[in-house]
């Protein structure tokens, strides 16, 4: 009753999403885990660890969300190729 | 403060000429855009005639814009006013948090929401609860996201009203000694507002979310260099800070607020933190701010490009610090300490008026960009998931814009008067519950994107038990101060004295009474809801073809089908 299932990508090969998968579960429970930055020194600048450390997080979690960005979207076009490959090479885009 | 001062109805609230003039000048400005918004990157043949151009801006916005309206919707009065408020007032726990929540925010959401994009894309889905409905078969389920999206929303469209009254008082409009004259400048902001959000739709946030940026971003640069130059560096701010944070409240017994959390908060620091990450992105303004992309992959990449803002926020959150330093007084009109005023205050104590204009500007912009947003996400899953699914089952595009277009009216007019009848510090606490409320929707759509597992009726009941533990919970929770219920968010797991985000012991529930009833429902064998999602679905991109048109010659109520 619905359009035929057309598959939009190939099979996958867990690498690439099992280790962004790591780096993602890194940059959430890193910066969860207060008891490892819940303290006052080494200051930075007159600023407490406990609010530079976290401040620090940010662009080390774009850096991991970018890492997993490039091998998750290199991953995906890879398969795209892939079921396009056995479609007969559909002229697309 | 220098420049010309003119005296008005409240003696010690003068009116500062310059800002105020950079102010209007900047909000009419703006206002030019949202109309003139209308006729960026139109479809000449449908014009703004249905949901997909009205309420998505076509569905085609490319990774720049897509950054910048995320911003403008995910950055707001609860960034700009609220938590540096309440980093003044209470320190880190109410406060701080606000920095790990947004870091953790986006791997969160690089995991879960370009499923969502691929399969609403195929189906045209212009709301979460389109998306349940579509997965489970079952409208009871999708009017519950529906009805919990629209609920949640309205307290945080109030908080953005609460953001640019915070501007207006501080600029010395208003009047304590009677109502309307009050209230008059936020009525016609919001009218203005509610005009241009009615004419050009989601285009008018995404393009003005540009200019607000810029704004934003000169003014945090600036206060963040200068100001702790002047206050003779980051030490000072923080020592003082440390101290103000320390004193004893008398009417609590406690010290006022929490400087670095101790072992007691670590629960409570960590669990506002992810819960509120959780609930962000199933807040349907989020969500709506993710279906309008192009493509799949410009989620991801704004994943991964997002946390610039984030530094933002943990500068702008540490202004608060610097209030307490610089002794800013935040009196309302009423004469009465409002911790919402303290950043437009401490911007306008410290800078030139014509900069403090520029700075207040920005906050009250950035306080209507995402209440445009809101508006819109609420004014479609009424469309959508009430009006058609309910009312109107043969809905057209065109009837679909136009409902949206009053619906967006109606949602915003209800939020004006639930902040002129209603205590302010009430709207910041009914935001937080507005957290509780949505993050009973996670279980539905995000268990969904991945598993067919759970049963309706399941999940129905995961979210009611959810939404009545977490209602419950943040009822008893009583100021200290005001003795008002519904006084934070912050609750002790039931039969323990661990203090948690009432909204995550709710979800907790929800998911636990989720699974078991989804073992007894499908051991009695109750008939599950038609699915009309397939795997290939998720993950579909931009040139896949849709179905949208399939689903409609076969709509989800056909007869003889389990319509609910």
């Amino acid at each position: 009753m619905f359009s035929p299932d057309v598959p939009t990508r190939g099979p996958a090969r867990s690498g690439p999403y099992v280790i962004a998968g790591i780096l993602l579960a890194l940059a959430i429970v890193v910066p969860l885990f207060v008891p490892a930055y819940s303290v006052d020194e080494p200051r930075l600048a007159g600023m407490p660890f406990f609010y530079w450390y976290q401040m620090a997080w940010i662009p080390v979690t774009a850096g991991l969300v970018g890492i997993s960005y490039w091998l998750v979207t290199k991953e995906d076009r890879r398969r795209r190729e892939a079921v396009r490959g056995m479609a007969g090479a559909k002229e697309e885009q | 403060m220098s420049g010309a001062t003119v005296p008005l109805a409240v003696p010690d609230r003068p009116i500062s000429g310059v800002a105020l003039t950079i102010v209007i000048v900047l909000f009419v400005l703006v206002a030019a855009l949202g109309f003139v918004a209308a006729r960026w990157r139109r479809e000449e043949a449908t014009g703004l005639h249905s949901l997909d151009e009205w309420g998505l801006g076509g569905r085609g916005f490319g990774t720049w814009v897509t950054w910048f309206l995320l911003g403008g919707d995910l950055y707001t009065a609860y960034t700009f006013v609220a938590v540096p408020a309440a980093m003044w007032a209470t320190g880190a726990v109410s406060g701080f948090f606000a920095v790990p929540y947004t870091i953790v925010l986006y791997p969160i959401v690089f995991l879960l929401m370009s499923r969502l994009w691929s399969v609403s894309h195929r189906h045209g889905f212009v709301t979460p609860a389109d998306f349940v409905g579509g997965r489970y078969g079952s409208k009871a389920l999708s009017i519950a996201v529906a009805v919990t999206g629209i609920v949640a929303t309205m307290p945080y469209i109030a908080l953005q009203l609460v953001g640019i009254k915070a501007v207006l008082t501080v600029l010395g409009l208003g009047s304590a000694q009677n109502v309307l004259l009050t209230d008059l400048p936020l009525i016609i902001a919001f009218v203005v507002l509610a005009a241009y959000t009615y004419t050009s739709g989601l285009r008018a946030p995404a393009l003005i979310a540009v200019v607000k940026d810029l704004l934003i971003y000169l003014a945090v640069i600036v206060a963040v260099i200068y100001l702790p130059i002047k206050f003779g560096g980051w030490g000072n701010i923080f020592d003082s800070a440390e101290a103000k944070l320390a004193t004893v409240n008398p009417a609590t017994g406690k010290p006022a607020g929490v400087f670095i959390p101790g072992a007691g908060s670590y629960s409570a620091y960590w669990t506002l933190a992810l819960g509120s990450a959780l609930a962000l992105f199933m807040y349907p303004h989020s969500i709506t701010g993710v279906l309008a992309s192009k493509s799949r992959n410009t989620i991801r990449k704004n994943a991964a490009v997002l946390p610039l803002y984030s530094l933002m926020l943990g500068f702008l959150a540490l202004l608060g610090y610097a209030a307490i330093y610089a002794g800013t007084k935040p009196i309302d009109l009423n004469g009465a300490v409002n911790p919402q005023l303290v950043v437009p205050q401490l911007f306008l104590d410290h800078f030139p008026d014509w900069f403090a204009g520029i700075a207040l500007a920005a906050i009250a912009i950035g306080a209507l960009v995402p209440a445009a947003i809101m508006s819109i996400a609420a004014a479609n899953l009424f469309t959508r998931n009430i009006y058609r699914d309910l009312i109107r089952p043969d809905a057209k595009p065109r009837q679909e814009a136009h409902v949206s277009k009053i619906a967006s009216l109606v949602v915003k007019f209800g939020a004006l008067v639930f902040v002129i009848a209603m205590d302010q510090s009430a709207a910041i606490n009914m935001q937080l519950l507005g957290g509780i409320w949505i993050l009973q929707t996670f279980p539905a759509i995000v268990a969904g994107l991945y598993t067919r597992w759970f049963h309706r009726w399941a999940l129905f009941g995961g979210w009611a038990a959810g939404i009545v533990y977490g209602t419950v919970a943040a009822y008893t929770v009583v100021n200290p101060v005001t003795k008002a219920n519904f006084g934070g968010s912050i609750a002790a797991i039931p039969g323990t004295d661990i203090q948690v985000y009432i909204a995550v012991v709710a979800f907790a529930i929800n998911l636990v009474v989720a699974a078991v009833l989804s073992l007894v429902f499908h051991a009695m064998k109750l008939p599950d809801g038609k699915d009309i999602t397939r795997s290939s679905d998720y993950g579909a991109d931009e040139h896949d073809p849709k179905v949208a048109e399939i689903q409609r010659e076969y709509p989800l109520g056909e007869p003889g089908g389990p319509a609910f």
